[in-house]
């Protein structure tokens, strides 16, 4: 086994791909005549190997229907209400959709492969793009894990800033799948209105960071700036108006007969499948299970702050809207938390190994320049060791598992994007749903399609 | 962090972390049965499963009487109830890179196991459809692998005009 890297560059053959057709292969749903009866059950969900009756027993599952009485369908890669570039085999018979199988990776561009050619300095410009709808999600928990492996605390207000950001981008977040799930519905005026209060949001990210996303703020030792003047106010207006705004949208969906008759008792799931699916996030709570890590392991701020944790009931895409609306509900309520309780200080650790200069001592004193050069052209070196942090970002559990040898880079870098995984539930959520509601159910889970394929 | 006796631990090495009450290192003929014994101890989610390849890894510490091996699969798993974590850390060779599945304990570990499956090429007994997820069905080689070197597509520069 030889281990010299650098002379194994594969140099991939562009003509030869152009000219393949784009058949995913055995990924691919397969017909029914040539599937034996466990990947049939598999694919039906009747494997979950739960308490009887609570699932569906694999010996009721009609496995002799005569295969011209279905028909197997592709929505995606590209259809609109995919979020993203998600592939879904759908067999259908009639309207009814009897197996369902997501074909993913359209959108892999190998960023964990990324993220060990990057130092921890620039790690956090790749993970920031794996969620982008939830950014700072996704560079807080590689900051804290890098942070964790560096053996590091930060000071007061950093965390205290990171924690304001997490919640305003849950609320864009939240706001997001607000609009976008409207327009599954064929509610446009709910589109227009949740990306008009996203755009507040997104006006406060680009005030404070530069950026509207994609914003590379928080990183290792703290976070990139302070907060600019006159934050407070901005936040305030925000927080007063998505609240205001907020109880339009129950005007406009909540108590609307129509709203109500599509998403009521659609896509039920329970908690035992949730829990066996490993389904984290509003999913999970809407089946009634009280996990929220903001709650349950806090990190950050969140132990001092009061909240609640919003459970659902029937595990409906009903409960899921209902418990999105409310946790915008709860984060303007964290949000007001923190401007109260913000600490002055320091926005980064003061260690010389982990943080640049100021920007000012870098013109006055040669050291600061040298010391700033090195810092982002070799990074800093990181103690051998593994961890794994994990965050409740406004999808499910955000994970970041690292290992360190000794070196700048991480050795391995992997992000437990929740929702590749939420993403398994699909097939039990669609079986047996009409078509069309189909589309309200990829929309309930919520994927965000650049994490799932990373 | 506090100890958590698993009955299933009793006898396999184990350490502490950062975030995680202990991390167990079973050997590969026990590891399904350590983690069916960590599922009875309450620990209802498998949260995440991946793999590591330590090729060109400089030593990394492990306890007494386990052997390092080039893979590493780690499973994360979670205990709602007890608000608990546990890591389970595999070692597997690359020369018969196979591992049992946990699927039929935690069916969650699909999409998972097919990953670890599609970036490193380690295949796991027993599970139901073990076909690549991110990459291509044709594609050759297993991109995660520290042997993989990173892409590089061709590019066709135009020739530099000549001096005016």
């Amino acid at each position: 086994m030889t281990t010299d890297f650098d002379d194994q560059h594969r140099v991939i053959d562009r003509p030869m791909w152009s000219a393949r057709e784009t058949s995913e292969g055995d990924q691919e749903l397969s017909l029914r005549e040539d599937t034996d009866a466990g990947a049939l059950g598999r694919e039906v969900g009747a494997v979950l190997r739960l308490e009887d009756g609570k699932v569906l027993d694999p010996s009721q599952i009609d496995f002799d229907r005569p295969d011209d009485e279905t028909m197997i369908i592709n929505m995606g890669p590209q259809h609109p209400s995919t979020h993203g570039v998600l592939r879904l085999m759908l067999e259908l018979e009639g309207e009814v959709v009897l197996r369902t199988k997501p074909i993913i990776g359209y959108l892999h561009t190998g960023m964990e492969k990324t993220g060990e050619e990057l130092t921890y300095v620039q790690g956090a410009t790749n993970v920031t793009r794996m969620d982008y709808m939830s950014p700072f999600h996704n560079e807080t928990v590689f900051s804290m894990a890098t942070e964790s492996l560096l053996g590091i605390e930060i000071p007061d207000r950093a965390i205290w800033i990171r924690t304001l950001m997490l919640e305003l981008n849950r609320l864009s977040s939240h706001l997001l799948w607000m609009a976008t799930n409207g327009m599954d519905l064929g509610s446009t005026s709910m589109m227009i209105y949740g990306f008009r209060e996203r755009e507040m949001v997104m006006s406060f990210f680009e005030k404070t960071t530069g950026l509207r996303f994609n914003n590379n703020f928080v990183r290792p030792g703290g976070v990139a700036a302070d907060l600019p003047d006159g934050w407070e106010d901005d936040v305030a207006v925000i927080c007063d108006t998505v609240l205001a705004r907020s109880f339009e949208y129950d005007d406009l969906l909540t108590g609307q007969p129509i709203f109500r008759e599509r998403t009521e008792g659609v896509g039920g799931l329970t908690a035992e499948e949730a829990l066996a699916l490993s389904v984290t996030g509003p999913l999970l709570r809407s089946t009634g299970v009280p996990w929220d890590l903001r709650r349950s392991m806090p990190y950050l701020a969140y132990g001092e702050l009061d909240f609640d944790v919003i459970v659902g009931t029937y595990g409906d895409n009903f409960d899921r809207y209902a418990l999105r609306l409310a946790e915008i509900r709860e984060s303007i309520r964290m949000i007001r938390q923190i401007v109260e309780k913000m600490p002055t200080g320091d926005f980064r650790i003061q260690d010389p190994k982990v943080t640049p200069p100021p920007r000012g001592r870098i013109d006055a004193s040669m050291e600061a320049l040298i010391h700033h050069f090195k810092i982002f052209t070799e990074g800093f070196k990181v103690p051998e060791g593994e961890v794994y942090a994990a965050i409740e970002s406004p999808r499910g559990e955000l994970g970041c598992y690292m290992v360190s040898d000794g070196s700048s880079k991480p050795f391995r870098m992997h992000i437990r994007g929740p929702s590749f995984v939420n993403l398994q539930v699909l097939p039990l959520l669609l079986r047996g749903g009409l078509l069309s509601d189909a589309v309200a159910c990829i929309s309930s889970v919520d994927p965000v399609m650049g994490e799932v394929d990373r | 962090m506090t100890e958590i006796s698993i009955g299933a631990l009793r006898g396999v090495p184990t350490t502490a972390g950062a975030g995680v009450d202990q991390i167990a290192f079973p050997d590969r003929a026990g590891y399904a049965g350590v983690i069916a014994g960590i599922k009875d101890a309450a620990f209802e989610m498998l949260v995440d499963l991946c793999a590591v390849d330590y090729l060109g890894h400089p030593g990394r510490t492990l306890p007494d009487g386990v052997q390092p091996e080039r893979f590493e699969i780690v499973v994360n798993l979670l205990s709602l109830s007890a608000k608990r974590r546990v890591r389970v850390r595999v070692q597997v060779p690359e020369a018969d890179a196979v591992v049992d599945s946990l699927f039929s304990l935690y069916p969650g570990s699909e999409a998972m196991e097919r990953e670890a499956y599609d970036m490193f090429g380690i295949r796991f007994a027993g599970h139901p459809d073990l076909t690549r997820i991110l990459m291509p069905d044709e594609w050759e080689g297993h991109p995660l692998r520290k042997d993989y070197g990173t892409g590089r597509v061709p590019v066709q520069f135009k020739e530099a005009p000549g001096p005016r």
